[in-house]
């Protein structure tokens, strides 16, 4: 029963974040430091994993299609398909849940044990609005990280497809224009952007409500993290059977 | 001034604050003393509104604070200013940075007027050349200024230190004791200050109060403290070597 104080508290503290605004002046130079710290800061580890796997699934499909009577074109069609509807929203949402949720349970953590927090209520600001306000707003640039993720994806299976001797240039791009549903890149952003959500949230109502010290703050980052990969795995599975099934 | 009447705070099953009183005066060093784990913290918690209480009522000025009375809560909370036990410095900011924070939250000044008022207070605390550090890269002592700076920045009608000078030397703790006691006589306001300090104590105890397990047994000042015939308290007060010396000095 004890999830249910949770999931009632978690409920609250959206709509606290949602309240008594931190003057906007304040509230703009908070947005635009974590859209640094979580977008931009990004860049680098969601290109490198998004190149590779979309590498291994070019390599993977290529080494699984032995009947010479397939097409061609099949290992860039599997590969867009694969990177687009699952890689790039899903794995790349549950790589972040650990890098940027780890990164934000651990920074409003300790911003709790020291005291930080306490103080801003003090002075009378909203803390929920000031912490967590920025992050989800900073995340709505989340489907920008994706895009990039996509693309490099696919780029990855081409190179690793062709420079490798699976596929030639001409089949691996005639498949990745093969069947395209503009529907299958809605759904992904649709996704995207309820994933975006959750990384900004369930991290911060791990900060926010941890008690005790500096060990407590790793074991809130670990818990978090669970939970926010858990609750982006149910969210796809829902929105899939919603939208696609 | 703040008043406090018959203040109850429990955590589940276990009495924290029982049926306190007490009325901590406008232009004085008001001390709630007491062992570790007396009730201390969750008293100051209470009148911050931190906690809620669960019996009784807090007056400031005259006025009852009510939790749930969010805009009126808010206005009296612009009036508080807080030094907390770990300074609770932001990690992010530098030391100017704190400072100016309150003043860039609540106040419509331009950014030299902000900055002129921080120098001013950066000023009263006697702090030097620390204007761009991190809060990480200074003393502890340096810190406990800072939010003392951070605290005064918006003039209080209220200030609250909790254990101001904890993991401070001896002589630093005194220079911080005396600063507050300044500060609260020159700006005419309200200080709460929580500590076991028995220094603090003697040193700016303007008035006290003394917790044992969440209830109020004794009330008075620093000269009469010495001269209590509560067993409690001259057990709290006489269990340095130094204190019983003092005492036994006296008597002789």
């Amino acid at each position: 029963m004890r999830i249910f104080f949770h999931i009632g508290r978690y409920f609250l503290m959206i709509k606290y974040t949602f309240s008594k605004f931190t003057k906007w002046s304040v509230l703009k130079k908070l947005i635009f430091q974590e859209i640094e710290d979580l977008i931009l800061g990004s860049i680098g580890i969601v290109a490198f994993m998004s190149f590779l796997i979309g590498g291994v699934v070019a390599i993977q499909t290529a080494l699984a299609i032995e009947n010479p009577l397939l097409p061609g074109n099949l290992i860039g069609f599997a590969t867009r398909q694969s990177v687009i509807l699952e890689f790039a929203p899903t794995l790349i949402s549950i790589i972040m849940a650990g890098k940027v949720g780890s990164f934000i349970t651990s920074s409003i953590g300790t911003m709790r044990v020291t005291e930080q927090i306490d103080a801003l209520e003090v002075m009378g600001i909203n803390s929920f609005n000031y912490l967590i306000f920025p992050k989800i707003i900073s995340l709505l640039l989340y489907p920008f990280l994706i895009t990039l993720a996509m693309f490099l994806g696919i780029l990855g299976g081409y190179i690793a497809s062709v420079y490798a001797g699976f596929s030639t240039s001409f089949d691996f791009i005639q498949g990745i224009q093969l069947d395209f549903k503009v529907f299958h890149i809605i759904y992904t952003y649709i996704k995207t952007i309820l994933f975006a959500f959750v990384l900004a949230t369930i991290p911060s109502y791990h900060g926010f409500y941890m008690k005790g010290g500096a060990l407590e703050v790793g074991k809130a980052s670990n818990i978090s993290f669970v939970w926010t990969s858990s609750v982006i795995i149910i969210i796809n599975f829902i929105v899939t059977q919603l939208l696609l099934a | 001034m703040i008043e406090i009447n018959k203040i109850s705070k429990s955590f589940s099953s276990l009495k924290i604050i029982d049926e306190v009183s007490a009325t901590f005066e406008k232009g004085k060093t008001n001390l709630i003393i007491g062992q570790s784990g007396s009730g201390k913290t969750v008293l100051m918690k209470c009148l911050l509104g931190l906690h809620d209480v669960d019996n009784g009522e807090i007056l400031y000025d005259g006025k009852k604070f009510i939790k749930d009375d969010i805009s009126k809560v808010s206005n009296l909370r612009k009036q508080m200013g807080m030094v907390f036990q770990g300074s609770a410095l932001f990690d992010s900011m530098s030391v100017i940075d704190n400072i100016i924070f309150p003043l860039r939250m609540f106040s419509d000044k331009s950014d030299s007027e902000m900055l002129e008022r921080a120098r001013e207070v950066i000023e009263r605390v006697d702090l030097k050349d620390v204007d761009n550090k991190f809060p990480s890269e200074i003393s502890g002592g340096m810190k406990k200024r800072v939010a003392i700076a951070r605290a005064i920045v918006l003039n209080p009608k209220y200030l609250f230190c909790d254990e101001p000078n904890s993991g401070l030397d001896p002589k630093t703790a005194i220079i911080i004791d005396k600063l507050i006691q300044e500060i609260t006589v020159e700006y005419n306001i309200t200080t709460i200050i929580n500590t076991h300090d028995m220094n603090s104590v003697m040193e700016i105890g303007d008035k006290i109060i003394f917790l044992v397990e969440g209830k109020k047994i004794w009330e008075g000042n620093n000269k009469e403290i010495l001269n209590t015939e509560d067993k409690l308290v001259n057990d709290f007060v006489y269990s340095s070597e130094l204190f019983k010396k003092v005492k036994l000095s006296q008597k002789n």
